[in-house]
């Protein structure tokens, strides 16, 4: 299991002289699966890329196992911490395989190049994914949920103890959603990766969480297991939205239900009786 | 679920062979490429060396270069085709990688040095120190140096906006291209005779004075630049994946990108000191060798070895297969310039992403 602790210390990060969050301090349980949920723009986007040391922070610090981050040389950072960009870009004509050995980048140098051991861990990530049948198409021609198949995959070849993914779903439809979560938390239970991730749909977060992180206009709201902190004076106060919350008849997480003005037929019906 | 279809193996294979199998019939692809390209190369190189007014054998050439004399041939392969084509080899193989070194990072193929303006930075230069201040030899060249990094820092600057995005820095490299061309213009028309004829080298791209004397210079810069720019090729893979992707990696993009520019814009502006803004080559190198080598690795070396090989054929062509000799500037160029149309018409059709 990951024994690496990633932690925000009273972080305030922006851009310019934007300030997108304020004063943060959050810890990052080892080893669990944590989301950070909140309306657009509220900086969870920016939260995670502070974490991945893509954004300096204005003032506090972010620490990966006790050190701050922006200390420790970038090429010991990536063996510890790998991170799935919301838009990568991928050279054309490239071979899947070859894409995904990039994430090894970190465990070569001037003189350690490509071994077997790289072409082990490229097979391993391949197959974690389910793309190995797909290792020497190029990676133009896979479509939308394959593709973010294989930038998880690079982000696996790198083997780092904590990964961090920025809206790893964005792009995909449900059932690929589904997927990609089921394959993060394989990867968690087998391997103990610490993974952090942004996730627009809060069911999904209440699912695949252990650790649910909720922000608003940039600062914490609420933080725990999505049992104990979905309620809907959360959801009210965070998205601004009426809801109910029930229990999720198949995994039963929370599963919040919104209310919205129209199709309202049952306005009054009660939280937590849609178990059975 | 496709399982059924891939033929079972009888022994379960060591973790990692279906990858290898895959990526070693990748690079023997490309090596066989490098191969061709290298033969290819060496072929260029011997008939370059034989061909000529007068035409000597490829042994008669071996002799030569053996350091035998050989009367009648001596003075034409050693002084005059020798030094010829050695400037062709390296400027070529300057031009064909600092192109591609652009190209991959801006990702966009036409934002390489010779149409954004570098290229054009560093004939301005050569050409205002020539007619307005009668410069010439190394300090002539090492203005032009200067100048086309200076142009590149300026292009650079003026596309900056939280970072350089590759469609604006082209469009602003092709305003600043348009605006050194007429301080050319109006440099030449103030010229004289011998200037103007002196400058208009600076502007066709040729071989026809390259002697041994600008040789030792030549070839000291690029036993520099080039290895360097091959030691940063590795920072360049990752910056493709974008800026995110290549700092996950542990690779610092904006450092690599500036270390990968000021490199490649010394490599591209040395090349233009030694033998003008050869047309194209820095811009058809680089999408030549992707067509060769597709998707197999680096772009650097395969770039590297086609862009010395437009040169010396474009040379080869303008000097003797044409009814008039041309400098190799305009066989490129009329080489190039119907790519850059079908690259400007593809670029509108899909809305102006490449």
């Amino acid at each position: 299991m990951s024994t690496h602790t990633l932690a925000v210390e009273a972080a305030t990060i922006g851009y310019d002289e934007r300030v997108v969050v304020h004063e943060m301090t959050l810890e990052v349980p080892a080893g669990r699966i944590t989301t950070i949920v909140g309306a657009n723009a509220c900086g969870k986007s920016t939260l995670l890329r502070a974490m991945a040391r893509l954004l300096k922070v204005k003032a506090g610090r972010v620490l990966l196992d006790g050190r701050a981050i922006d200390q420790i040389p970038s090429r010991e950072v990536a063996t510890v911490l790998g991170l799935l960009p919301q838009t990568p870009v991928s050279p054309e004509g490239i071979a899947v395989a070859d894409l995904v050995g990039r994430g090894r980048y970190p465990h070569q140098g001037w003189f350690r190049r490509w071994t077997a051991q790289d072409d082990a861990a490229v097979e391993e990530a391949l197959r974690a994914t389910d793309i190995l049948d797909l290792a020497d198409r190029p990676v133009d021609e896979l479509s939308g949920g394959q593709r973010q198949r294989v930038w998880i995959a690079m982000a696996l070849a790198q083997q780092t103890d904590v990964l961090l993914l920025d809206e790893p779903t964005t792009f995909l439809d449900v059932a690929h959603q589904v997927e990609v979560l089921d394959l993060l938390t394989d990867l968690n239970r087998r391997r103990g990766t610490t993974i952090v991730m942004v996730l627009h749909d809060l069911n999904l977060a209440a699912r695949y969480t252990d650790h649910l992180v909720a922000l608003r206009e940039g600062r914490l709201v609420a933080q725990g297991a999505p049992r104990d902190v979905v309620t809907p004076a959360l959801v009210e106060e965070v998205f601004g939205m009426t809801a109910r919350v029930i229990d999720d008849p198949v995994s039963g997480t929370p599963l919040v239900v919104p209310v919205g003005r129209h199709h309202a037929t049952n306005p009054q019906v009660e939280t937590h009786d849609l178990a059975g | 679920m496709t399982a059924a279809l891939v033929p079972v193996a009888p022994e379960t294979p060591a973790p990692g062979a279906r990858v290898a199998t895959g990526r070693r019939a990748r690079s023997r692809r490309r090596r066989t490429v490098l191969a061709v390209l290298v033969a290819a190369l060496l072929v260029v190189l011997v008939v370059t060396l034989c061909v000529g007014e007068r035409s000597y054998s490829p042994l008669q050439v071996l002799r030569v270069l053996t350091g035998e004399t050989v009367p009648g041939a001596s003075f034409n392969i050693e002084t005059i085709r020798l030094p010829r084509m050695l400037s062709g080899l390296l400027v070529g193989l300057g031009f064909g990688m600092g192109g591609v070194v652009f190209q991959t990072m801006l990702r966009n193929p036409l934002a390489s040095p010779d149409i954004i303006g570098v290229s054009a930075g560093s004939s301005a230069a050569a050409v205002v120190a020539i007619t307005a201040f009668g410069m010439s030899g190394t300090a002539l060249s090492l203005v032009a140096v200067a100048a086309g990094v200076a142009v590149a820092g300026a292009i650079y600057a003026l596309s900056w906006r939280r970072g350089v995005q590759g469609a604006r820095l082209v469009l602003i490299g092709i305003a600043v291209g348009s605006m050194l061309d007429s301080v050319i213009a109006y440099a030449m028309t103030r010229a004289g005779v011998y200037d103007a004829a002196e400058a208009l080298r600076w502007l066709t791209g040729s071989l026809n004075s390259a002697f041994w004397a600008g040789l030792g210079p030549l070839a000291a810069a690029m036993a520099v630049l080039l290895p360097t720019l091959l030691a940063l090729s590795r920072r360049l893979s990752a910056l493709q994946l974008g800026d995110d992707s290549a700092s996950s990696l542990g690779v610092r993009p904006d450092r690599s990108r500036l270390a990968l520019l000021l490199v490649a814009v010394a490599v591209v502006a040395v090349a233009t000191a030694a033998a003008g803004p050869i047309a194209f080559v820095a811009f058809l190198s680089g999408p030549i060798a992707h067509r060769l080598v597709r998707g197999t690795g680096s772009l650097l070396v395969p770039s590297a070895l086609v862009g010395a090989l437009l040169v010396l054929v474009g040379d080869l062509v303008g000097q003797h297969l044409l009814v008039a000799r041309f400098p190799v500037g305009v066989v490129t160029g009329v080489l190039g310039a119907p790519y850059l149309l079908w690259l400007l018409a593809r670029t509108n059709r899909s809305g102006g992403s490449l």
